[in-house]
């Protein structure tokens, strides 16, 4: 048998299909990945330590840049943490505006990295596309907090701003057009036998496997594991409404990228009731005092973000600034299991792998 | 959206009248007569008013068509409701009743108007209602059943208009949430009921009774409010709104009174003892500004024993059974943490624990959602949120450690989810996890000195 | 014309012509290349719903590609300090001097051809092949993990689709029975052209020469986001912009084969079109042809390295044989 030198191979920090700034030391024989060993850390901002010197509403604009795709679960997690400790219900409109809001952002986020995946696989026009639906989520967005992507629009006890006049019809205008485009996506890549061939069977792991490397969201969904903490452990107004939680069962890339794309369809659902159920007057910003004090002791809630379930743990002493502040970040999380599957794959399937699981850096680095 | 703005302004006008009403109530209350005695020379008329629009309601000759369509419009919504219908629908429904309100408050017929003001108890009773059991924390779709059930049953007592109110209750609580939609039915009924106690107050002759008097005094928090809205131009119409609603309360209180009083003394005193009660909360609420939106603080779930307990006391019971009775330092609910059951292991018995709380397949919590450490001066703590999928259950799961010497076990052979959350801890507090495969600093780097979240940090390169 | 320049002897005067001709080819490959990009950008911007160039030189961007080269010339040139120096010089040099030299053979009208040479078709596949030694080796020169594993996929896609193409146009020479490209389209003017008659073939032979071209979806050498930009990883300025010419004269020159041994070369589709000039057919086709070589390339992913060698060998391989054999035994039961 022939041996032949082993190649350590820097993918990243600067290389197209990381995401961001994300490094991965792999081991090659061959293009044969033999061993990989994930490098983070280049983007840590350390917004936790930050956080214990700013009041609760001055971190929202801190968490927008964790997941800057989708700022809005981000807010809503550390609003959503201190109102649970103050026990402060927020005002419906602000709840509607909310999950209004947090769903465009994950239709959003899913588009880019529904997008960005094909992109990594070789294809161009599909990113395109993504990004031109994407823009119109975003604009809409930006008429509502006056932001692309850091939003910084969530405060705790409700929102910063009101709906314009028209708004929640022009996102009822966007959902049957966003369903048009789904189809065409399914028409342009799912099909295709070349992206059938890269992605069915590709980064395979189990349910067991899943859960025990503490992944969430659609990496964990790909495994047929049905939850999803917006139906099962339901926070804000998600109880209203009527969507499915979308499993497959094979695992693989091929599995993740049809969980993410049908979670478009059910946040198009979602968007669509809560258009239809929107209140048309209300509060949208609870009584709170003008300084906010979290009461003395912990809590811990999650919610589901587009790439897992978001957590943040907060530590109080009862004082303005949080005593700790801890963010569960889905994308650290779910990378974790990154070196167990790409052993044995080529440089190709690491680009599948690596797109598939779907990570941000800003939120990996914390 | 101009649609909305008239109604708004209409809104503003219907306070204004209301404003403008009291004046005069009291000013003829001013004029004399004494506050008990007109109580009962009230009643009579108000009741013999009541009365007289049962009938007239159904076949008004002078409005055919709108009294008659009010209640048909407001049973389709009820069925609507009640199918469950589309929410579109039903706003329309409820508007267009609103209109037709309107309609009917400015025609100024005393006859439809009546009964119309009935419902406004059983409306802002159900808003309450509703406030209340949101404050209790209760899901908010019972709520809605609740005072859907309390409205029916209300309209039972309050006989006279037992017609409209049913279907208008269980409209405006159709799918029980909809505060706002309430609300802006309130409203309109509420300028019904004033335009009725106009007609009722020229018919009597009559001025000033007790509820009237009450009512006032509500009132003029209300109009204290409006006043304070009208200059706050952006929130100028939701305030308004607000203080219409308040307003809406206390009249139909005093109405309610006035018209239950003659049918029955008995359900009368109940009702009135009742809806006094909750006008005063509700003006109360209002003034503390609390109620609006339905944000009261749940002060009062504390007491109550959390959902949660019969699970925490079923881990401490298997642990205990199975690992000895000392193995766990402290368990308790954290209620500010949605309830979790917290279990604190002592230092030793930790990975024990933690061990048993996934492999025992009572508990098997198969996931780890979450760890992290946290300094807390005298001591280091290390968090970690178990989840089961088998059962649908979290724990938190704690365990404090000697901030000097911060070493723990570390969970990775037991969940390999804990590999990098330790790391973290590791590189930002300094805890050492033994036993873990790789604790390296993950996010600084290992030429990084200190940890930066540790409470005695000193940033390095101090000009930053 | 050429004929008779090539057979008078040689002299100054001939010299000057032949270079001349060659600086006039040049040019008009070089005006192809910068205008096949721009077209290029533009299909696939409207593609992609976007407008493509539309600054420099009006607002049709009919400078921008010019501007770019003229960027490349101005840029510095800049040679890693651990490659080979010579090789990495060389390199880009090895990888464009075949894409022109296959041009010579090609008959662009009946008329318009440099070199009738008996075996033009077979010259044409032995000297684009020689251009995979320039990849390699600018691969292996660079010192790069990634061009070297570039070079490398270069190599063995090479090595794979020669094989298939060569195999798919047996049968076009079996029914010629020549490897002349005048003949071949002479033979399409007697019968049909060969698209019809060996349509397998042509399917077989545009996919592989989708992989020689090193383009979508079988751009592996240079996958962006695998290898970053693959064998030409380290290259900047002009031996950069060489590897960028090489792989679009050689679009031009493929183009321009397929266009004469399937497409029936200058020829009209039907008779009673013939008064319109051979020349305009020809570039009717050829655009034809690059335009559905940029369709694909915004439309497709990339493969994967091993299903790409799978697909060769274990599908246009036997598809080819299959072909020729088939093809031969039409042709001695029926002809």
């Amino acid at each position: 048998m022939i041996r032949t030198e082993e190649m350590l191979l820097n993918v990243g920090p600067q290389h197209p299909s990381t995401h961001g700034v994300f490094r991965l030391v792999v081991k090659i024989d061959g293009e044969i990945i033999t061993e990989a060993t994930p490098v983070i850390g280049y983007l840590h901002r350390g917004t936790e330590k930050l956080a214990e010197d700013l009041q609760y509403t001055q971190i929202i604009p801190y968490t927008d840049r964790m997941d800057y795709l989708s700022a809005m679960t981000n807010n809503y997690v550390i609003c959503h943490a201190v109102e649970t400790m103050m026990g402060i219900q927020v005002p419906e409109r602000a709840d509607f505006l909310r999950v209004i809001a947090m769903e465009l952002g994950r239709v959003a986020s899913h588009l880019v990295a529904w997008g960005t995946y094909i992109l990594d696989l070789g294809a161009t026009s599909p990113f395109i596309y993504a990004f031109r639906d994407r823009e119109m989520i975003i604009n809409m967005l930006n008429e509502l907090s006056g932001a692309r992507l850091t939003f910084n629009y969530m405060r705790v006890g409700g929102v910063k701003w009101d709906a314009p006049e028209g708004w929640v019809d022009s996102v009822k205008e966007f959902i049957p057009y966003m369903r048009e485009q789904l189809k065409g996506y399914h028409e342009l890549v799912t099909g295709n036998e070349i992206f059938l061939d890269r992605v069915k069977g590709v980064g395979v792991y189990t349910k067991e496997d899943a859960i025990n490397y503490s992944l969430s969201g659609p990496n964990l969904r790909s495994t047929g594991v049905k939850w999803d903490l917006r139906k099962d452990e339901p926070y804000s107004i998600y109880d209203r409404f009527d969507f499915n939680v979308v499993t497959r069962d094979e695992g693989d890339c091929l599995a993740r990228y049809h969980v993410r794309l049908e979670e478009i369809e059910e946040s198009l659902k979602i968007l669509e009731q809560a258009c239809e159920q929107f209140p048309a007057e209300g509060e949208i910003m609870a009584k709170v005092p003008k300084i906010i004090k979290a009461p003395k002791g912990e809590a811990f809630v999650r919610i589901e973000a587009p790439r897992g379930e978001i957590g943040c743990y907060i530590a109080s002493d009862g004082k303005k600034e949080p005593y700790r502040l801890k963010f569960r970040r889905p994308s650290f999380y779910n990378l974790q299991i990154l070196p167990k599957l790409l052993i044995g794959e080529n440089i190709a399937n690491l680009v599948a792998i690596l797109g598939a699981v779907d990570i941000v850096l800003g939120e990996v680095d914390g | 959206m101009s649609g909305e703005k008239d109604l708004n302004q209409l809104k503003r006008e219907a306070v204004e009248k209301a404003k403008a009403e009291a004046l005069a109530k009291r000013q003829a209350k001013a004029a004399g007569e004494v506050s008990g005695a007109p109580m009962q020379e009230d009643i009579p008329s108000e009741q013999a008013l009541s009365q007289d629009a049962k009938p007239a309601e159904s076949a008004e000759p002078a409005q055919p068509t709108q009294p008659v369509e009010t209640p048909a419009e407001a049973e389709n919504g009820a069925d609507l409701a009640k199918k469950k219908a589309a929410a579109a629908a039903k706003a329309k429904a409820a508007a267009l009743a609103k209109k037709k309100r309107e309609g009917i408050e400015d025609e100024a017929p005393a006859e439809p108007a009546q009964p119309a003001e009935t419902p406004a108890v059983e409306a802002s009773d159900d808003g309450d209602d509703l406030a209340k059991k949101k404050a209790a924390a209760v899901a908010k779709a019972k709520a809605a059943a609740a005072a859907k059930r309390k409205a029916m049953e209300l309209a039972g007592n309050t006989a006279p208009a037992e017609e409209t109110p049913t279907p208008v209750a269980s409209e405006t609580s159709d799918d029980g949430d909809d505060l706002a939609k309430k609300k802006a039915a309130a409203v309109a009924k509420a300028k019904a009921a004033a335009a009725a106690k106009r007609k009722a107050m020229e018919l009597a002759g009559d001025a000033a009774p007790a509820e009237e008097m009450e009512t006032a005094g509500v009132t003029d928090d209300a109009k204290a409010k409006a006043a304070a809205a009208a200059k706050a131009k952006a929130a100028a119409a939701a305030k308004a709104k607000a203080a219409a609603a308040a307003k809406a309360k206390a009249t139909g209180t005093g109405d309610a009174d006035t018209a239950a009083m003659g049918d029955d003394e008995k359900a009368k005193a109940k009702a009135a003892a009742v809806a006094k009660a909750k006008a005063a909360a509700a003006a109360k609420a209002k003034a503390a500004g609390a109620a609006k939106g339905g944000d009261v603080s749940p002060a009062d779930t504390a007491d109550k024993p959390s959902p949660n307990q019969p699970f925490l006391d079923k881990y401490r019971k298997v642990i205990e059974e199975n690992l000895g009775p000392d193995v766990l330092e402290d368990s308790y609910i954290n209620k500010l943490s949605k309830d979790v059951p917290t279990l604190v292991a002592k230092k030793d018995t930790y990975f024990k624990v933690a061990q048993f709380l996934k492999f025992n397949e009572l508990l098997g919590f198969d996931y780890l959602s979450e760890l992290h450490g946290t300094d807390f001066v005298t001591h280091m703590e290390v968090y970690v949120h178990l989840f089961s999928y088998k059962n649908r259950q979290s724990v938190a799961l704690k365990v404090k450690i000697d901030r000097d010497e911060p070493t723990i076990e570390s969970l990775q052979p037991i969940w390999a989810g804990a590999n990098w959350p330790e790391c973290e801890a590791y590189d930002l507090l300094g805890i050492k996890f033994t036993g873990h495969p790789n604790l390296h600093r993950i996010l600084l780097g290992e030429d990084w000195v200190g940890h930066p979240l540790r409470k005695d940090y000193e940033p390095y390169d101090v000009e930053v | 014309m050429v004929e008779e320049l090539l057979h008078s002897s040689p002299g100054l005067a001939n010299f000057g012509i032949f270079f001349l001709l060659a600086a006039v080819l040049l040019l008009i490959v070089l005006g192809f290349v910068t205008y096949g990009i721009l077209a290029e950008r533009k299909v696939m911007g409207y593609m992609q719903l976007r407008h493509g160039p539309n600054r420099v030189g009006g607002k049709w961007g009919l400078l921008q590609t010019v501007a770019d080269v003229l960027k490349l010339l101005l840029k510095e040139d800049i040679i890693p300090k651990a490659a080979d120096k010579p090789l990495f010089i060389i390199a880009p040099v090895m990888a464009f001097a075949p894409s022109f030299m296959v041009l010579a053979t090609i008959p662009f009208t009946d008329k318009f051809q440099f070199a009738d040479i008996g075996v033009g078709l077979l010259y044409y596949i032995a000297v684009s092949g020689m251009t995979v030694f320039g990849m390699v080796l600018g691969g292996w020169a660079s010192n790069n993990k990634y061009a070297l594993l570039g070079g490398m996929r270069a190599g063995a896609q090479m090595i794979s689709y020669e094989i298939p193409l060569v195999m798919s146009v047996l049968g076009v020479i079996l029914l010629t029975g020549s490897l002349n490209l005048n003949d071949i389209v002479a033979q399409q003017d007697d019968t049909a052209w060969f698209i019809l008659l060996q349509p397998v073939a042509f399917v077989v032979f545009f996919i592989a020469s989708i992989a020689e071209l090193n383009r979508t979806p079988f751009d592996l050498p240079e996958a962006e986001n695998e290898l970053v930009a693959g064998y030409h990883v380290e290259y900047s300025g002009f031996r950069w912009a060489f590897f960028m010419l090489a792989e679009y004269v050689y679009l031009f020159a493929m183009s321009a084969l397929i266009t004469v041994i399937f497409l029936g070369g200058w020829l009209p589709p039907f008779d009673f079109l013939g008064f319109i000039p051979g020349a305009v057919w020809f570039s009717v086709k050829f655009s034809a042809v690059v335009f559905v070589y940029i369709w694909l390339r915004s439309t497709m992913p990339r493969f994967r390295v091993d299903r790409l060698m799978e697909f060769g060998w274990k599908v246009l391989f036997p598809v080819a044989l299959a072909n020729i054999f088939l093809t031969a035994l039409i042709k001695t039961l029926f002809f």
